[in-house]
């Protein structure tokens, strides 16, 4: 936090929160992203149809426009895919898996590279070395290339996607971390830590961890649009997630080939719905950078 | 400065080793090329025969002493799906990929540079003004288009939906723009704004985008492969004909999409940063003109970080064309790479990555070196 003394009744989060409300922007992307969410997670009671059930596919109500009638009484919206099914069921479904993939993805590479960050900064020396050269060697690396060797070694399937993002993106956090747990090292109450002889993991997790919390969350949003567009590019390639798990991805890769023959809804609203994901991510994530970052706090 | 450039050269040569380590585990442990190349009717011996051929009998630490040896002569090993020497192969490829992305840098310099550079200054000045109309303009046309297409031309009152969101975005962009021509920091905000939409577009859904529009649609441009091209030096270039300019426009437009706003960002933290520092106030109180204080003195101040991202970017691009190549058709190696992951092609997997880590380390080197020329406290304080 800044230097700035808090008001008697302004607790950090209360400040954090005032901060954050001042940007509409910002906030319209908290919503939008909220409402994105929601959709994700309520997709089976919302969406007009089981996408992936295929009694309730008619295959002659294939590549229909946005706005037909259905058969079992219900309007595709955004039309039908080749298959029959309607695009807006399978958005709804494919956003499960793209959220999920991301939204996961990017924790655990949080954990895993926050961990190994703040073990650098906080152990410095040798430890230090070691791991800042492989990050080094990582983030010299394209990601996208990364991810698709990793893929074309594991094979298809959600759980490999997540393992390949985690791989490739692991990096970015722990070289955040890393620099503001060696700016934070540097402080008393580090040193008052230590000198109360506490054992170094609860040093490390208790003090020093909350400390970095700022920084951590700011790559972390980041990161998480970045996963979502990762692995809708990889899922594009046809290297992601397996044809029983569409994420938005794949949607669009199925509908690109009838993009041509001007049936645009197949892959266009599955773009638009991967647009605005990663859209409202980004204003969140950009705002947080502008609200949490000391050097920008006067 | 010999010192600086044989120490950066020494590292380059063993990041280069630890990296074909790595490229070469990591290729051998993906599938097996066996069972893609030998057919199914061949016999134990016959099977035997070509594994042997291959040298995949041999144990992995000799196979790859082996490739070390040959990629130091320059042998990268054969392609086993086109029979032909691996780093041919790419050679004659990575012309179109270079040219894509060269293309593609360009762009965003041209575009992101003036942009970046008048959201960093401060507002109320006309050339703001104008510039930022422009640009809101020249974003809200082609989207305005698109919208009339998508509501004209597809089947059955099937775009509105669609159109009404184009529209929504082309008419709310540039009204925030023309709003922000009056109060004060509006437009630079904008322009932000718009950046974050440059980083969340999803290029291959951009891309398909494109040639809907301009290829399916209006028919302006083409939407797959390099079109006619010229030989020079012995390499066809399509930059140098019309016909493959028009080729060239829809791709790289695509794959400069991330770098604009990159270069929009970096500009503007630049500029503000540096509209702040002692010199600019000095030159300001010797009188010189705002012009000259921008277009001279902040920007050289900005170039480093700008050579810097454009260098280090390139090689992201070049990385990147793997999606805009398969959306377009382009005859790069980025699209031979993902067709030569499907065939299993070692070889040249191998090959290709040991060529991108090369071309990374040379962008690297390259950005060090301007570096210390642009900056001479990095040659004077010997930074390794």
């Amino acid at each position: 936090m800044s230097g700035a003394a808090l008001a008697p009744d302004e607790t950090p989060l209360r400040r954090f929160l005032a901060d954050y409300a001042a940007s509409p922007l910002a906030l319209l992307g908290l919503l939008l992203l909220l409402l994105i969410a929601a959709a994700a997670i309520l997709a089976p009671w919302i969406a007009p149809q089981d996408p992936y059930d295929l009694a309730q596919l008619d295959i002659l109500d294939g590549k229909l426009p946005p706005g037909s009638p259905a058969g079992a009484g219900f309007t595709y919206w955004l039309g039908t895919d080749d298959q029959g099914r309607d695009m807006l069921s399978g958005i709804l479904y494919g956003l499960r898996t793209s959220l999920g993939v991301g939204a996961g993805s990017a924790v655990l590479a949080g954990i895993v590279g926050g961990a190994l960050g703040l073990l650098a900064g906080y152990a410095g020396g040798r430890t230090d070395g070691a791991i800042m050269r492989v990050v080094d060697l990582q983030l010299s690396f394209p990601a996208i290339l990364a991810a698709l060797m990793i893929l074309a070694w594991l094979g298809k399937g959600v759980a490999n996607v997540v393992l390949a993002l985690v791989l490739v993106e692991w990096a970015y956090y722990a070289r955040t971390v890393r620099g503001s747990a060696l700016a934070e090292r540097q402080r008393d109450y580090v040193e008052a830590a230590r000198g109360l002889a506490l054992p170094a993991w609860r040093v490390l997790f208790r003090h020093l961890a909350p400390n970095c919390a700022p920084t951590f969350i700011i790559v972390l949003t980041m990161q998480m649009a970045r996963a979502v567009a990762l692995e809708a590019t990889l899922s594009f390639l046809g290297l992601g997630v397996p044809i029983t798990e569409p994420s938005l991805g794949l949607l669009i890769a199925n509908g690109s080939e009838y993009m041509l023959a001007g049936q645009y809804w197949i892959s266009f609203y599955p773009g638009l719905a991967l647009l605005l994901t990663i859209v409202a991510v980004n204003l969140v994530g950009d705002h947080l950078r502008d609200v949490l970052n000391p050097k920008l706090q006067a | 400065m010999t010192a600086f450039l044989l120490r950066r050269l020494l590292q380059a040569a063993f990041v280069m080793l630890a990296m074909s380590v790595l490229v070469f585990l990591g290729v051998f442990a993906i599938g097996d090329p066996v069972e893609i190349l030998v057919s199914p009717q061949a016999d134990q011996a016959e099977r035997a025969r070509i594994i042997a051929d291959l040298g995949l009998d041999r144990p992995l630490w000799e196979q790859y002493l082996h490739f070390l040896g040959n990629a130091l002569r320059g042998d990268l090993g054969r392609s086993f799906a086109y029979n032909e020497p691996a780093l041919r192969l790419i050679l004659h490829r990575l012309p179109a990929t270079l040219e894509l992305a060269a293309s593609a840098m360009l762009i965003a310099l041209v575009i992101g540079l003036p942009l970046g550079l008048f959201a960093g200054l401060p507002p109320r000045t006309l050339p703001l003004r104008v510039i930022v109309l422009v640009a809101g303009l020249c974003f809200s046309l082609p989207a305005l288009w698109l919208a009339r297409v998508l509501l004209d031309q597809l089947p059955g009152g099937a775009g509105p939906a669609a159109a009404a969101a184009l529209a929504l975005l082309a008419l709310g962009l540039p009204a925030g723009l023309a709003a922000g021509v009056l109060p004060r920091d509006l437009p630079a905000r904008a322009i932000m704004a718009g950046s974050i939409l440059g980083f969340s577009l999803p290029t291959f859904w951009v891309g398909l985008l494109l040639i809907m529009v301009f290829a399916v649609q209006l028919g302006w441009l083409p939407s797959t492969g390099r079109g006619a091209t010229v030989a020079v030096l012995g390499v066809e270039w399509s930059f140098l004909t019309a016909d493959g300019i028009a080729h060239l426009i829809l791709p790289a437009l695509n794959l400069a999409l991330f770098n604009i706003s990159l270069m929009v960002r970096l500009v503007r933290a630049g500029v503000r940063e540096t509209m702040l520092t002692e010199f600019v106030k000095f030159a300001r109180a010797k009188g010189l003109s705002p012009r000259r204080i921008v277009l001279v003195h902040v920007l050289k101040a900005i170039m480093i970080p700008v050579v810097t991202v454009l260098g280090l970017e390139f090689g992201q691009t070049v990385a990147f064309s793997v999606v805009t190549e398969s959306v377009f058709a382009w005859p790069g190696v980025g699209k031979l790479i993902v067709d030569s992951i499907y065939q299993l092609d070692r070889p040249v997997i191998v090959a290709y990555l040991m060529l991108i880590v090369l071309l990374f380390i040379l962008i690297n080197l390259a950005v060090d070196l301007a570096y210390s020329l642009l900056d001479p406290r990095v040659r004077l304080g010997g930074r390794a």
